[in-house]
């Protein structure tokens, strides 16, 4: 069977995860290995969130907020653009590939863009293959 | 040890036509402290609601998870149907197998998969879930409308004449919008001044009703319920308060502008009112024209002026209004033409827009109503219309501008009316859905006009037929008969795309709005709440949601009065419970939140060394928890344990 990789989303409320309730309206279809949390805004999101997702075995992990300039809390997710970044560079230095942590910033109106970005991520993780460098096994 | 209920819902087919409903309702049961799972055809529906009280009741629920449709949709009406049986409304999590799941695959397997996983995460985070107290915050009772054209016209009067006050901003010089342009309006050809300038008139007598004209919103703070709106009132060197609207100024003035009014078909003075009835009555000088301005001499206005209205001194001011409610109806744009080069305007003096034809009907208009070529005396003898430029165009836009089959059909009768002349119809196809919209159709076709079904692919002044010299050639495919044939022509006639205002984005950033992909505003729900935004408390009404005519304009706007009214009638409102709070035994007193918070609300208390944050000022963003280095900040609703324990769930399958 091919790997299924399990991805874990967080979506910010007011973009995010509304431009995914958009792509359902509209009735896009897109891979579903995307489990997705729901915050208030990209700006809540400790980098501890994104470690612990990888040590609970997440192949993958999606963070999708507003565009910068249009945060529902005007500034919120460029504290958070800078936040990711870093987490992102500790990440890798940390061994984890690249690709397997993507931000992006997805307006409630882009419910393509937002199918389009959790097909293209899909694949990128399905050909790394299962994560295991930071995940946790339960004995 | 939690007692959780959980209810699958049906969603009719929508969501049990690829998720398997009871083998989710069998799952939830064997999961931990889950003590009753059901599935039910329609949850929201009063059988599904009362389904769900009568478990908190017969188990003893202290938790609730619905699995139905986005939590957007319908989070508060099962916030709500917890609370009425006696359940806290933030002990409830709504998992979204909807727009989420079953609608973005096709596949039972992936879609019953990833719905289990879906509750899994809601009950590892609803064990850890907590009841929360509501806030309530006095409302502001006033209202703004930003735009005065038909839609804000019709918004204010409404609210006025509940006992509202409101405060209409135009950027203009006047209020009325498009709609003051036009000569006659389909379908009832009914004179649009005769409908439109006494409600202006109503604006400007309402004692309700503050009309700030020449003023642009500047800044926008708070939200619902309080909004903190800063307007800039654009210079106009005459003071309105001394001016009492004798115009003498504006009939010695020797500068001359463009006149937007009239479309750039004449000049207009400097010192100007738009046109004759605008309200309201008193003049603005146009800085760039004034001889004044321009060359350091002149004044003649101010010699002419017995108020002394005049101030050359005069600057943009500011001034902080505060309300509750806002609605947003700043209309559209009609698009450029100049760009689509294969139909010549700009440089064919023979191609008009339909707002410049607008203009050649009215009777205050350039040419007092006669419909003339740019020479101003030539009647056309024959005229092309040519519908959907730019509309129904995947290169421009894709969307159909929905008025102007509509007016193309007026304009159709009007040049009957107003010229001997031949009138051609290029559509693609005819739309007339509407009231009395398909009679006047029919109407028309009984009017000797020519209808010609298909898109003009061009025009142009060259011909190789002498008897067209002289003439504008239209080429165009008649789709019925299959035949590819030129029109020879005196006018052709555009009928361009309505298309979202030319700062629509600025607009949508200042009030936190989204727009849709062609930069419309955009509403909540497309059915449900189409004149609300996904900001609390900001409406939008007319055409700057999307093309309408003025009917819909006019419902919208009388729609957005009665939605800011259910704001604005209430003395206080519920906010959000989900704000951040600071454990003060953690906080190490760096003051990250109080730099970060967009809202001020985190405070440095320098007696007790550590942050305490406002309540009435935190908006639950969350930002300052993730920026707290010793997690000394919890936000409620969302705890880091709430949403690390909704992660684990969510990764175990
Ligand atoms: C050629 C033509 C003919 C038409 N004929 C008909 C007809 O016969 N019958 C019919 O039903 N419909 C007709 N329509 C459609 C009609 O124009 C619209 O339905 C109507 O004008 C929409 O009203 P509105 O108030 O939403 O927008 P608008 O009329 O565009 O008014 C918006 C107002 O907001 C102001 N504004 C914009 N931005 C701001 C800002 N940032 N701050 C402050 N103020 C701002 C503008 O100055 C303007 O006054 C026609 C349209 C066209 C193009």
């Amino acid at each position: 069977m091919d790997f299924e990789p399990k991805i874990l989303g967080i979506a910010c409320n007011w973009c995010t995860y509304t431009g995914a309730d958009l792509a359902g309206t509209t009735r896009l279809k897109y891979p579903q290995n995307v489990r997705t949390v729901r915050v208030m805004c990209s700006s809540r999101i400790n980098p501890s969130f994104i470690i612990r997702a990888f040590q609970l075995g997440a192949d993958g992990v999606l963070v999708g907020g507003c565009h910068p300039g249009d945060c529902h809390y005007g500034t919120g997710n460029l504290y958070a653009r800078r936040k990711l970044a870093v987490t992102k560079k500790i990440l890798e230095f940390a061994g984890m590939e690249p690709k397997r942590f993507r931000v992006e910033w997805i307006s409630a109106s882009e419910g393509k863009k937002y199918a389009e970005v959790v097909e293209e991520f899909t694949n990128d993780v399905k050909a790394l293959g299962p994560q295991t460098k930071f995940k946790i096994r339960k004995d | 040890m939690s007692r959780i209920g959980v209810f699958v819902c049906h969603c009719g087919l929508n969501i049990a036509k690829t998720v398997r409903v009871s083998e989710l309702a069998e799952f939830a049961r064997t999961l931990p402290d889950v003590v009753v799972a059901e599935d039910y055809k329609f949850m929201c529906s009063t059988p599904g609601q009362e389904l769900i009280q009568n478990d908190i009741r017969k188990h003893n629920l202290d938790r609730v998870i619905v699995a139905a449709c986005s939590p957007l949709m319908h989070e508060r009406t099962f916030r709500k149907v917890i609370e009425n049986a006696g359940l806290n409304q933030y002990l409830l999590s709504i998992v979204n197998v909807r727009e989420q799941d079953s609608w973005v695959t096709e596949d039972e397997d992936v879609a019953t998969t990833k719905a289990k996983a879906l509750i899994n995460g809601a009950v590892f985070r609803a064990r850890l879930l907590q009841p929360l107290v509501s806030r309530f915050i006095d409302v502001n009772p006033d209202v703004m409308v930003v735009g005065g054209g038909i839609a804000g016209i019709q918004a204010a009067l409404e609210l006025a004449d509940t006992g509202k006050k409101v405060y209409l901003v135009e950027r203009s010089p006047t209020i009325g919008g498009h709609m003051a342009q036009f000569d006659k309006t389909f379908p009832t050809l009914d004179c649009s001044a005769c409908i439109l300038t006494p409600k202006m008139d109503a604006v400007l007598q309402s004692s309700n009703i503050e009309l700030l004209t020449y003023c642009e919103v500047e800044e926008v703070k708070g939200f619902v319920g309080n909004f903190d709106i800063k307007i800039r009132q654009k210079a106009r060197y005459v003071d309105h308060d001394k001016c009492n609207a004798c115009l003498a100024c504006t009939e010695k003035c020797p500068g001359r502008g463009v006149s937007e009014w009239d479309e750039g078909l004449v000049k207009r003075k400097a010192i100007y009112i738009p046109f004759p009835q605008a309200v309201p009555q008193k003049p603005v000088i146009d800085r760039e024209n004034c001889t004044f301005f321009k060359k350091g001499k002149c004044r003649l206005c101010e010699k002419v002026c017995e108020q002394e209205a005049i101030d050359f001194e005069q600057k943009d001011t500011f001034r902080e209004v505060k309300v509750g409610a806002v609605i947003l109806a700043t209309g559209y744009d009609l698009m450029d033409t100049k760009p689509l080069i294969q139909y010549g305007y700009g440089k064919l003096p023979g191609v008009h827009h339909a707002l410049e034809l607008e203009r050649l009907f009215n009777s205050a208009g350039p040419t007092s109503g006669k419909v003339v070529m740019r020479d101003g005396k030539t009647e056309p003898q024959s005229i092309a219309i040519l519908h959907c430029i730019g509309s129904r165009d995947k290169n421009n836009h894709e969307y159909c501008s929905r008025v102007c089959c509509m007016y193309s059909l007026k304009f159709a009768h009007l040049l009957k009316e107003k010229t001997h002349g031949d009138v051609y119809q290029l559509y693609i196809d005819m739309r007339a859905p509407g009231k009395g919209y398909e009679e006047f159709y029919n109407r028309l076709v009984e009017e000797d006009v020519k209808f010609i079904r298909g898109k003009a692919a061009r025009v142009t002044d060259k011909t190789d037929n002498p008897d067209h010299a002289g003439k504008l050639i239209v080429e165009v495919e008649d789709t019925l008969t299959s035949q590819f044939v030129t029109i020879p022509v005196d006018m052709v006639v555009l009928s361009p795309a309505m298309k979202p205002r030319q700062d629509a984005k600025d607009m949508a950033r200042l009030f936190n709005l989204s727009t849709d992909k062609y930069g419309f505003f955009m509403e909540r729900h497309p059915k449900l709440a189409p004149l609300s935004t996904m900001t609390d408390g900001v409406f939008i009404a007319g055409a700057c949601q999307s093309p309408k005519d003025i009917p819909d304009s006019v419902s919208q706007g009388t729609g957005a009065a009665a939605e800011a009214l259910t704001i604005v009638v209430k003395d206080k409102m519920e906010l959000e419970a989900a704000t951040a709070i600071v454990n003060s035994a953690a906080c190490c007193g760096c003051q990250n939140c109080v730099r970060v918070c967009p809202y001020g609300a985190p405070m440095f208390n320098y007696e007790k060394n550590v942050s305490e944050i406002n309540e009435a000022l935190c908006k639950g963003c969350g930002l300052c928890a993730a920026s707290c280095p010793a997690s000394a900040i919890i936000t409620r609703h969302f705890t880091n344990d709430q949403v690390m324990a909704e992660m684990e769930g969510l990764m175990e399958f």
